[in-house]
């Protein structure tokens, strides 16, 4: 019960994620995330205002169950499978968050100073927690793919438009937290 | 009923994601500071396994469940589709500290702010569908 109560290593999990790429295949379907975003557009009606969404939804069953899946892993892991010990983290990154204002970082999975109910009702953390899933959302459909996607599958499979992607994810990833973060926080 | 495997497959890919803690802001912003392994661990070490059931899939020693060879289908091609559209996903990444498979994790953690997260994802995806004739890929 030890293993299933502490956090897990990095051995164990990215081979685990490589065995969920595996059965998604086998049964014949692909290992990604992000396309299910445009499949809630064209739920919510996209495909009256672009033909982009004008699509079959329900043929991506399969796929919004595997999000479903996700967030029921997500609650199962929470109330079930979680310790209350902090995140052990580099003491550089505590001191240095400390330094932009993010307190006890670790102590949750999450920093408050950006996911707490305060900060979705004021404009600032309102306007961060949107801009940077828009960022997300309009920049994995426009790379066509994200971390499952173009990291893992394309990678995998040794492709060149992902490599591209994934130095583009970590050209954006670096500038955001080396020289914006600061800046915003 | 037959897609719900898919379900199962999700529970187990969110438990995993919990347990290693990739879904934590903290884990991106240290990887992206260079300051621990832990998260390249991660990524790489999947990617390698995945590198040998690729080619395991191409060799046609791992069948999918009708016995069919397992086809990897081609990435869309277009240098600036996948650089300019990486580097803004990765802005998002680092300032939202998930990716889309995280975000809905911490729904199941009961985070109510990633709720907005993956609000602005969905609208991201929207503008792009509007534009993607218009921009240069």
């Amino acid at each position: 019960m030890e293993f299933i109560s502490q956090p897990w290593a990095w051995y164990v999990a990215g081979p685990m994620i490589a065995i969920i790429l595996l059965l998604m295949n086998y049964f014949g379907r692909g290992f990604g995330v992000s396309s299910n975003l445009e499949t809630f557009c064209t739920i919510g009606g996209a495909g009256k205002v672009s033909d982009y969404f004008k699509k079959d939804w329900k043929s991506q069953t399969w796929s919004l169950l595997f999000v479903v899946g996700i967030i029921v892993g997500g609650y199962i892991s929470s109330h079930y499978l979680m310790t209350s010990e902090p995140i052990v983290l580099n003491s550089e990154t505590v001191s240095e968050l400390a330094e932009l204002g993010f307190a006890n970082a670790g102590q949750s999975y999450v920093p408050s100073e950006i996911f707490s109910i305060d900060n979705i009702l004021s404009l600032k953390g309102f306007a961060i927690l949107i801009g940077a899933g828009f960022m997300v959302g309009f920049g994995a459909r426009y790379a066509g793919g994200c971390t499952s996607g173009h990291a893992i599958t394309g990678l995998s499979s040794l492709q060149m438009p992902s490599l591209l992607a994934v130095i583009g994810f970590f050209a954006g990833g670096l500038i955001m937290t080396w020289f914006l973060i600061p800046i915003i926080f | 009923m037959k897609n719900i495997k898919f379900l199962i497959i999700g529970v187990v890919f969110g438990i995993i994601l919990s347990k290693s803690e990739v879904v934590s802001w903290y884990r991106i912003y240290e990887m992206f500071k260079f300051q621990s392994f832990h998260m390249f661990g991660i990524i790489g070490s999947a990617v390698a396994v995945s590198m040998i059931f690729m080619q395991l899939f191409k060799k046609g020693t791992i069948k999918n469940y009708l016995g069919e060879n397992i086809p990897v289908k081609d990435k869309k091609k277009g240098l600036i589709r996948t650089l300019v559209g990486g580097t803004i996903f990765g802005l998002g990444w680092a300032l939202a500290g998930a990716c889309p498979g995280p975000m809905f994790v911490l729904v199941g953690h009961g985070i109510t702010a990633i709720l907005i997260v993956i609000l602005g994802a969905t609208l991201g995806a929207f503008i792009y569908g509007l534009l993607s004739k218009k921009l240069p890929h």
